[in-house]
């Protein structure tokens, strides 16, 4: 991956909060809301579409680097924190990216600011209830060790085991935090908005539910059932790849949002 | 001093520990039987009250969804006592605040409590240990927050009389608050935190309310206490911190035989080999500072785990400061070695009971305590000393 070009890490002082954001390559600006795991620099997915677009990925307050202040404690926090970043760039229409949790701060932005956005990819998105009162949606990630939640998460959890030894202080500890975070943002309700699914059919612009097929975590049924809330929804399926399917296969998967992307 | 007998309510009747992953959070109660149970409760009652006969007040605590601690809800058990009891004060340890939803109905129960034992309650107040963030669906971020904002308003409610005051805050939102009835004891029940780490007895220090610490031995004692003599000065409470505004959670106890006292207490140590709980719901992500969950990460928990395992032997738990065990004049001259190595403390806090320490062992450990080892305590120990190191004293 020579040729792709690498993102510059910057700061930027939104809602009081310093974030810290990924910005590189040319074109069509795509924001990229990232998972509970973060993001990375070098990630492979992300100078994948740096080929073709000017992407745009900050680390969501409490995550990475980015600061978290007192008041903050919710997606609907974040989904405000981006909408205003998005004024502060100048950012007037943009396409976005969300995974994970990513996701669900995605379709949170996309229903208040419906204009604002042009194409929508979710990845493995949380967010929203759509299955029965008696069982959760989206296993209790907090009531399991977390061999477990790797076996759920990867198609191929040894690969992606941390090595701890390898690990910088630094790294263990943004690792820890996220972890921290994304407690305080998903404990209760868990993992959604009861409101988000009366919103999404505000939710005009064309979006692709994508999920990798060893997806433990998102269900293609609660995939299907999410998409379905949005007017203009599809769904992809990634192979052999889980909850992460722009880690475990980042070309195909970028190949396929750039393609929905351009249209 | 003050003794304290305190019992777990523990209902140890379970299946052999390999059957199960956890003793609490997800241990079906199928494995409760009610009938068992309540003969318990009449057991654990009897034996609280024993312990007012001998002079001793009581104290007990609440957890949830757990075999080691059948009392998940407190108040209610502190409500019969106030009734079943005549003169010990009764000692809540505590209400899980930064787990309870409404802090006002947390002051309405403690106020009802304080006026039917009329003006018996001490009343504590704990952050809740991490395996109770999920029974409770409680957030594990931000606790410390959420229990000092509730524990503020309790005091608020406590102390308001003259018609509704409202509460906006960070955590809580009360719109009318003027609780009935209001506490017996004025301007109210004498205040107790339980904390297990120095920053959080600072805290407490502040408030000059009573710090008490579990099974934090020697050294880690010390540590706690030290914090909290810190936070009272930096408060302007005074040079001269009471040992009265300090307690200590040890298992004690005492035989007249060291024989029989050591059979006692092994009986005891069920309380931490009976422990078995999984990572995940020790460190719930945010319970710990970001720093010390990235050592614990890293692999410090494990080699807590086996320094707390090691200890669960009646020589080393005693060799460690964890537990008072022995014949009366053992169990004294640990108290008295103990005491004076974390610069004294007003309360200790006897966890006399655990396990399958039966009706009868219970009793006698706590007759053996109460006759033999508590008047000379209290004769050396005045509620009125100063607390601080030995060295502080003698160059004062």
């Amino acid at each position: 991956m020579t040729d792709a070009p690498t993102l510059e890490r910057k700061t930027l002082s939104v809602a009081g909060a310093e974030l810290e954001l990924l910005d590189g390559g040319q074109g069509a600006p795509v924001l990229f809301l990232h998972s509970a795991s973060g993001i990375e620099a070098g990630d492979p997915f992300l100078r994948l579409l740096a080929r073709q677009r000017r992407v745009i990925a900050p680390s969501h307050p409490g995550f990475g680097r980015s600061a978290l202040p007192d008041w903050m404690d919710s997606v609907d926090d974040f989904a405000h924190v981006y909408l205003e970043m998005m004024d502060k760039l100048k950012l007037t229409r943009v396409d976005m990216i969300g995974c994970s949790i990513g996701g669900w701060i995605a379709n949170e932005i996309a229903t208040k600011a419906p204009e604002r956005i042009n194409r929508l990819v979710l990845i493995g998105p949380v967010g929203v209830k759509v299955g029965p009162v008696d069982k959760l949606d989206i296993p209790d990630m907090f009531a399991m060790p977390q061999e477990k939640v790797a076996k759920l998460i990867f198609h191929d959890p040894v690969k992606y085991r941390p090595d701890l030894a390898a690990m910088s202080d630094e790294q263990v500890s943004i690792m820890v935090r996220n972890r921290e975070t994304l407690a305080l943002i998903t404990w209760e309700p868990y993992m959604h908005n009861p409101k988000l699914k009366h919103r999404l059919h505000r939710v005009t612009a064309p979006a692709l539910f994508v999920r990798g097929a060893s997806d433990g975590l998102i269900s293609a049924e609660y995939l299907q059932k999410y998409a379905a809330l949005l007017p203009n929804a599809r769904t992809e399926t990634i192979a052999e790849a889980g909850h992460a399917p722009q880690l475990e296969q980042s070309a195909v998967t970028a190949d396929k949002v750039i393609a929905f992307l351009n249209g | 001093m003050r003794a304290w007998h305190f019992s777990e309510n523990a209902y140890p009747y379970l299946p052999p520990q390999d059957e199960y992953e956890s003793i609490r959070v997800n241990l079906p109660n199928s494995n409760y039987d009610p009938r068992k149970g309540a003969e318990l409760y009449d057991r654990f009652l009897d034996e609280w009250l024993i312990a007012e006969d001998e002079g001793l007040e009581i104290m007990l605590n609440e957890h949830h969804q757990t075999a080691t601690c059948v009392d998940p809800a407190a108040p209610v058990v502190l409500g019969a006592l106030a009734r079943l009891s005549k003169k010990a004060r009764l000692l809540i340890l505590g209400n899980p605040v930064a787990n309870r939803r409404m802090p006002i109905r947390v002051a309405e129960e403690m106020a009802l409590i304080d006026v039917l034992s009329k003006g018996r309650l001490e009343c504590g107040f704990v952050r809740g240990v991490p395996y109770e963030v999920l029974p409770a669906n409680s957030n594990p971020v931000r606790m410390n927050e959420r229990q000092w904002e509730a524990m503020d308003l309790i005091v608020r409610a406590w102390t308001s009389h003259d018609g509704p005051f409202s509460h906006e805050g960070r955590f809580f939102h009360h719109r009318n608050v003027n609780i009935w009835p209001r506490p017996y004891q004025q301007p109210h029940p004498p205040c107790w935190v339980s904390t297990t780490s120095p920053g959080g007895a600072q805290q407490v220090g502040r408030r000059g309310w009573v710090q008490a610490t579990f099974l934090t031995g020697f050294d880690g004692t010390r540590a706690i206490f030290d914090s909290y003599r810190k936070g009272w000065r930096e408060a302007g409470l005074g040079n001269d911190v009471p040992v009265n505004r300090l307690a200590y959670a040890a298992l004690v106890y005492t035989g007249e035989t060291e024989a029989k006292a050591h059979a006692g207490a092994d009986k005891l140590l069920w309380y931490m080999r009976a422990n078995k709980v999984p990572f995940h719901y020790q460190y719930p992500p945010g319970y710990m500072p970001v720093a010390a969950m990235a050592k614990v990460v890293r692999g410090a928990a494990l080699d807590q785990h086996a320094s707390l395992k090691d200890k669960a032997q009646v020589d080393k738990a005693i060799e460690a400061g964890i537990m008072f065990a022995g014949t009366p004049d053992q169990v004294y001259g640990q108290v008295k070695r103990f005491y004076e190595h974390v610069g004294g403390f007003g309360h200790l806090l006897l966890m006399g009971q655990a396990g399958f320490l039966e009706h009868d062992d219970t009793v006698h450990g706590i007759k053996t305590f109460a006759r033999e080892v508590y008047p000379r305590l209290k004769a050396e120990f005045p509620d009125t000393t100063i607390s601080g190191i030995q060295q502080q004293k003698v160059v004062a």
